[in-house]
């Protein structure tokens, strides 16, 4: 388009001036984070990573019980959701007819818009009663030698955390690996059933492979949701800086503990401890949703056409 | 005979493992949208008898006063959406005009990079920044800063869904218009964007109905208020806020009256979505 009059030329300046504003705000929130807790970053260093001490009284900050804790709600609920995810994006994008796919796409999409608040006082008064009469002492007799649950369990937990987690990243799992399947070219699954292979032959060794780092994506999208995610978390996690391999007790994740205790931060070097888990969280979801991006990018990218096994 | 037995007993083999395996996929869905129904089951179950006059008109008050409400805080959550719309707008539809129609330079992949950044940064750590950048220089919480923070969610999303629709506008129409003389700001607003309005609108709702759900950048910005707050420089209440407060509350009347604003927020979601599916329906269909 060539742009000679003055008008034109205003127009183009003012959606650059609102489209670098954008810009702006993305540094300046990386940048005002990182000044935020310079002071935290110049009195610990690289040990505020692995520091196992939390006390907010003698003034000593490691985050690990934190990366600890977002770590193994995390991978739980990935791993949980990424298998139920998986299969039910193969139900909606192979098996369902269509009158059925769209009101489950629909409620797919209505999960992944009920707010966390809601999930947290759900996971609160209903879940982890729930999980306390019906799942934990199962567990617990099944499970209870590898020492992941024992003792007494209250209701507020790494488990309820975790399980709460994978029924908030299942909707975003399950959409985006749904997606990634129906972009692969029906020639995949003609030749395979025209071989006389079964529907579930047909998606394991023609579908699936061929739509592989798409679901990788997938899985990488929700684990960036499942790191950041703080409400729900917060409310069921229990709000204890320790680390614990026993699941059936209290623990902190990066995001909750900056819910739990950011208010009440009064001296600069707590608040600006902080400020550092919130800048390592920043990065932590930033490297994650870029890889995520990328692989899922491909994924529907390179399936033009061409034969793959 | 015996190799056809054995090929025979194969595919019966292979068919019960496909039986199982398709199973599997349709309870796995099952597993998806159960939550959905538990959840908004308690949720209407807890909910509906806090939802009486008092919760629409009174303010929160002693927790053993049944005669109390979450009144300040869904004006809050309007006052918070007004301030973040008026920002996240306008810079939204600005910056997704500028992708759509002014495409194609370096700045572009680099504005769309910071979009999918923006997007993607946590919900605290965005309420950490804003409290950083202005709560402290200020010293005091905000319904700007809660606004603020807010905002910084919203634009991300109204970009993509501006930018999207837009793109879904034929080029002809703008063909029509430039070739008849209208200039180019006049062919975007008058020509592009009344087409892709429903789009444009249905994104922007989306994305306030995501913002009036958000608890976490509220916590250190508009902070909650008990009383109706008089002045956009005072901490404000939010609908978010009080569940999350009645709901670490010792007190029945105050985890009743959480389970009712988890309601209205729930209510509010569902309405949206389904409009908006409703719009865009129509957008495609044209």
């Amino acid at each position: 388009m060539k742009i000679s009059r003055l008008s034109d030329k205003a127009f183009i300046i003012v959606t650059r001036v609102l489209a670098t504003m954008v810009l702006l705000a993305t540094v300046g929130i990386l940048i005002g984070t990182y000044k935020g807790a310079s002071l935290s970053l110049n009195t610990f260093g690289l040990g505020f990573i692995t520091g196992l001490n939390w006390d907010p009284v003698q003034e000593v900050f490691g985050a690990l019980p934190f990366i600890y804790g977002t770590l193994v709600t995390s991978l739980i609920a990935l791993l949980l959701s990424g298998l139920v995810g998986v299969g039910a994006a193969i139900f909606l994008a192979e098996l369902a007819p269509s009158w059925l796919r769209t009101p489950l796409s629909f409620m797919v999409e209505l999960l992944a818009a009920i707010p966390s608040i809601v999930y947290g006082i759900w996971g609160l008064f209903v879940f982890a009663p729930f999980l306390r009469q019906n799942v934990v002492p199962g567990l617990k007799a099944m499970l209870g030698w590898t020492g992941l649950f024992q003792g007494a369990f209250y209701g507020p937990s790494l488990l309820t955390a975790s399980l709460i987690l994978s029924l908030m990243v299942l909707p975003i799992v399950t959409a985006v690996s749904r997606d990634v399947l129906m972009s692969v070219p029906d020639s995949q699954r003609e030749a395979m059933l025209g071989l006389g292979a079964t529907r579930w032959e047909t998606i394991r060794r023609a579908v699936l492979p061929y739509a592989r780092s798409g679901i990788v994506g997938a899985l990488i999208l929700g684990l960036g949701r499942a790191v950041g995610e703080t409400m729900a978390v917060t409310i069921v996690i229990g709000n204890r800086s320790e680390i614990v391999t026993n699941l059936l007790k209290p623990g902190n994740t990066m995001a909750s503990v900056i819910a739990n205790e950011f208010a009440e931060a009064a001296t600069p070097l707590y608040q600006s401890a902080l400020v550092e888990i919130a800048l390592l969280l920043f990065v932590i979801t930033l490297v994650v949703n870029i890889f995520a991006r990328l692989l899922v990018w491909r994924a529907e990218r390179g399936m033009q056409g061409t034969v793959r096994v | 005979m015996g190799e056809q037995r054995a090929i025979a007993a194969n595919l019966q083999t292979r068919r019960l493992v496909n039986r199982v395996m398709l199973t599997m996929a349709a309870i796995s869905i099952l597993v998806v949208v159960a939550p959905l129904i538990l959840v908004l089951a308690w949720v209407t179950m807890q909910g509906l008898p806090a939802l009486n006059l008092d919760f629409f008109t009174r303010l929160p008050g002693s927790p053993d006063d049944p005669h109390t409400g979450f009144a300040n805080g869904i004006v809050g959550t309007l006052i918070l959406l007004a301030i973040s719309s008026l920002i996240s707008v306008p810079v939204g539809i600005g910056a997704g005009i500028y992708l759509s129609e002014f495409g194609g330079s370096k700045f572009n992949t680099v504005l769309r990079f910071a979009t999918d950044v923006l997007s993607g940064v946590p919900s605290i750590s965005i309420g950490v920044f804003v409290y950083a950048w202005l709560v402290q220089p200020t010293r005091t919480f905000s319904a700007w800063a809660g606004g603020i923070a807010l905002a910084l969610i919203m634009i991300p999303l109204i970009i993509r869904s501006t930018e999207e629709m837009l793109r879904l506008v034929p080029q002809s129409i703008r063909e029509a218009a430039l070739a008849l003389g209208a200039p180019v700001w006049r062919t975007v607003l008058r020509y592009a964007l009344p087409v892709a309005l429903p789009g444009v609108v249905t994104g922007i709702l989306l994305a306030m109905a995501r913002a009036a759900g958000e608890t976490a950048p509220l916590l250190f910005t508009a902070l909650g208020n008990n009383q109706w707050s008089t002045s956009l420089n005072e901490p404000v209440a939010a609908l978010t806020l009080q569940v999350y407060f009645g709901a670490q509350s010792a007190y029945e009347i105050q985890k009743r009256q959480a389970w009712g604003g988890a309601l209205v927020l729930v209510i509010l979601v569902l309405v949206t979505s389904l409009l908006s599916r409703l719009a865009i329906r129509r957008v495609y269909a044209l």
